[in-house]
């Protein structure tokens, strides 16, 4: 039993340093609530992420699941560096990112992509799909003339399982699963290593989704990428990820090996999270433990003490008011911050 | 059980610029009194719109309930005049949306808009009615109802607004609620909070309710029956156990399959269902779900399968459902749905270790 920084120190658990490809460590984002006209002066501060400490190995996926609002987006937009976070470090491939010049930043911005929610909104409605996807080969320099980008194109679009001739049609033109498509297609034309999967399915019917999914396996094997992957739908991460780190207001409460996190939830929250998942056969649902949470889940502008989750767990004790929960191995590669996790150790 | 409500052949139209959407085309269905009723389906099958209609609610131009019978409590809705299905509506029938914000008057307080419907419908005194609203939010779990009753809705989170939801629905102690995804936009955690609180208070009240979703975890847990839809139409319905056991439909085979089950080892990849639904102006001939199916076969594409019985209350639209069944939805039938099954690693509860 260590904490996250002391096994850093060792590298990371049982995998050596340059296994590791993203490093997050202590990261802290708290976004300032201004009032005032003319002068904005910040009168509090909403807690969006709050000392958070996990890796992502070379060619994994990592799962970061968690209700709204628990901080996953403004997580992974630190990683990318498109929020100044407030505290802590980044790591991408060796190179610590928070301390970045801008121009060092672009470089390395090449290497990390992201693939949002929203297929709709998250594509310019005024230009083709095949300008979308080659718009960034163009801005970073990518492609010497039109004959290559033309390629290129068509090539990124039938990675996605696009057809080169839909290049000249508009997003309008496409259903919500094609749309998302493009977006994937997009991320993959510079090339990157790392990408930032920001809830891609949730807003798709079942059936898409896993056409979705499946592509960015695929995807994942052909160019050997690794994914941050953020989702609400427990099911569909544990399917896609190697790893799953559970998010409660700003914090990480839970991190475990896929199948170990859904075999032996160490966390209540996991514990509760998991049992609200309903089972697509009613004979096998009726028979599982549920675990209904009481409340709602609080503002993260002014989190309860100690740990945060205390107010709605079911088995918080009163030292659980007090103390904050560290995220501890509690066993190989099962890391937990719950106090009253077997083999958590002194507090 | 009796039954509360018999809709028979509906049809609702919308008749646009680009031609006639047949949103809901020939849909039969009964609800039992007290029964907790399923509807499934992709986006845009005709779930809303087969739910306003038995509101009356489609708008006009450019919908219309071009034919069928609406059978509630044994008189025809779809031929009584508005002012009568208003009362219905306010009485007898209720609704809970996806959005309730767009079902809340932001500018009146809880108190107000509750208590005008219990004044204007089960006929209180304004004195009852205010307290009947404060026992209303209390029975759907909001604390300290006695202060909340006095607040705006926009000072409540998402979710204790569809609690508002349905306090408002049960308000006139109806017959019938229609839930139109009322937990979609919600956390898994809350979400589970609402569904259990619908769930008992429609078994204390005895009152019937239609889940329609298009999460099949949630018609799993919570309803006895169910119809799934596709392109306007039923395609399958039975009793939620005998439908998730004994799928007749590929489309519900399709469903079922393509969704990874948190129960079960993980499958090396998803079984998805290939192609898009099709566009409801231009229907296909035949079978409307062939052209994504895998067990099409020539009649598919020129006569359309009508519902067929299967089982006693289990029905299916589809010429091969007598194939189909529960060898349809072996999870791992495919070889490379085993995890691991190119090393020779048998699957079953094992995984393989596949990096390093
Ligand atoms: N730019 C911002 N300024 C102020 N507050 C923000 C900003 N971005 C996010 N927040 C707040 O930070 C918290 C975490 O938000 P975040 O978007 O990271 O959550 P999330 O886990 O991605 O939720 P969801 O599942 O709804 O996408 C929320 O309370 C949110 O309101
Ligand atoms: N006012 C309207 N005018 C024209 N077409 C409409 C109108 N309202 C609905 N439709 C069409 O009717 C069809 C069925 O829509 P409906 O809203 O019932 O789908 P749904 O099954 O509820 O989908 P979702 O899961 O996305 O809510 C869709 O093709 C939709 O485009
Ligand atoms: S009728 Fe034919 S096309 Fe339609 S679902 Fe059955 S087999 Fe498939
Ligand atoms: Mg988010
Ligand atoms: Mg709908």
């Amino acid at each position: 039993m260590t904490t996250m920084t002391e096994a850093d120190q060792r590298g990371n658990g049982a995998s050596p340093e340059n296994d590791i490809l993203v490093e997050v460590k202590n990261l802290q984002m708290y976004f300032p609530v201004t009032a005032g006209i003319i002068f904005q002066r910040a009168v509090a501060q909403i807690k969006a992420v709050d000392d958070v400490s996990f890796f992502v190995k070379k060619g994994e996926t990592l799962g970061l699941v968690g209700e709204s609002g628990c901080g996953k987006t403004t997580t992974g937009r630190c990683i990318l560096q498109l929020y100044k976070p407030t505290g802590g470090q980044v790591v991408f491939d060796g190179q610590e990112l928070t301390s970045m010049s801008t121009r060092q930043m672009r470089v390395m911005r090449r290497r990390m992509q992201v693939i949002f929610q929203d297929p709709y909104s998250s594509l310019n409605p005024r230009m083709t799909a095949g300008n979308i996807i080659g718009e960034p080969l163009i801005v970073h320099g990518l492609v010497n003339n039109k004959e290559e980008y033309r390629e290129r194109v068509a090539e990124l679009l039938q990675n996605v399982g696009l057809n080169p001739y839909m290049a000249d049609r508009f997003p309008h033109e496409f259903s919500g699963g094609q749309r998302q498509r493009i977006g994937v297609a997009r991320a993959l034309s510079v090339d990157p290593s790392f990408i930032v999967c920001d809830e891609p399915v949730s807003a798709l019917d079942v059936s898409i989704q896993a056409q979705i999914v499946n592509l960015l396996e695929d995807l994942q094997e052909q160019f050997d990428l690794t994914y941050l992957f953020i989702a609400h739908d427990l099911s569909v991460v544990r399917h896609i990820s190697n790893r799953v780190a559970v998010m409660y207001l700003g914090h990480i409460v839970e991190i475990a090996d896929r199948n170990e996190i859904y075999a032996n939830p160490l966390h209540p929250y996991t514990r509760a999270l998991l049992s609200a998942v309903p089972i697509p056969d009613p004979v096998i649902d009726a028979q599982r433990e549920r675990i209904l949470l009481s409340g709602e889940v609080p503002s993260p502008l002014n989190p309860p003490s100690g740990c945060v989750f205390h107010p709605r767990c079911p088995i918080a004790i009163d030292s659980c008011q007090q103390v904050i929960p560290e995220l501890r191995e509690v066993e190989p590669d099962h890391w937990a911050a719950c106090i009253q996790s077997p083999g958590y150790g002194s507090y | 059980m009796a039954t509360l409500l018999e809709v028979k052949d509906l049809r609702t139209h919308f008749f646009t610029f680009e031609g006639v959407v047949k949103a809901v085309d020939g849909v039969s269905y009964e609800v039992e009194e007290g029964e907790t009723l399923g509807l499934v389906g992709e986006s845009g099958c005709g779930k809303s719109v087969s739910a306003l209609s038995l509101m009356r609610l489609i708008p006009d131009p450019p919908g219309k309930i071009v034919s069928g019978e609406m059978l509630f409590e044994g008189e025809d809705i779809l031929k009584i005049d508005m002012d009568d299905m208003r009362r219905i509506r306010g009485a007898k029938m209720s609704m809970v949306f996806q959005e309730p914000m767009t079902s809340l008057n932001p500018v009146l307080t809880l108190e107000r808009q509750l208590s005008e419907t219990l004044q204007l419908h089960r006929g209180m005194s304004r004195e009852e009615a205010r307290n009947e609203s404060v026992d209303l939010l209390a029975r759907v779990g909001i604390p300290d109802a006695e202060r909340r009753v006095k607040q705006y809705p926009h000072q409540f989170s998402g979710g204790m607004r569809q609690r508002v939801m349905i306090a408002m629905a049960l308000s006139c102690n109806p017959r019938l609620i229609i839930a139109d995804e009322p937990t979609t936009a919600l956390d898994v955690t809350i979400q589970a909070q609402i569904l259990e609180l619908m769930k008992s208070l429609t078994n204390e009240f005895g009152v019937s309710l239609i889940v329609i979703t298009h999460n099949l975890g949630v018609v799993a847990r919570y309803a006895d029956r169910m119809n799934i839809m596709y392109a306007g139409k039923i395609i399958e319905r039975g009793t939620a156990r005998e439908v998730y056991s004994n799928p007749r439909h590929p489309y519900t085979v399709g469903l079922l399959k393509s969704v990874p089950r948190l129960d079960l080892p993980r499958r090396a990849k998803l079984d998805p269902i290939e192609g898009q639904p099709p566009d409801l102006i231009n229907l296909p001939q035949g079978c409307s779900f062939r052209d994504r199916c895998r067990w099409a076969v020539d009649k598919c594409a020129t006569e359309e399968p009508p519902l067929m019985l299967m089982n006693e209350g289990h029905w299916s639209a589809c010429w091969r459902s007598d194939e189909l069944g529960p060898s349809a939805l072996d999870f791992y039938a495919d070889a490379e749905m085993l995890e691991g099954a190119t090393n020779g690693g048998s699957a079953a509860d094992s995984e393989p270790e596949e990096e390093n």
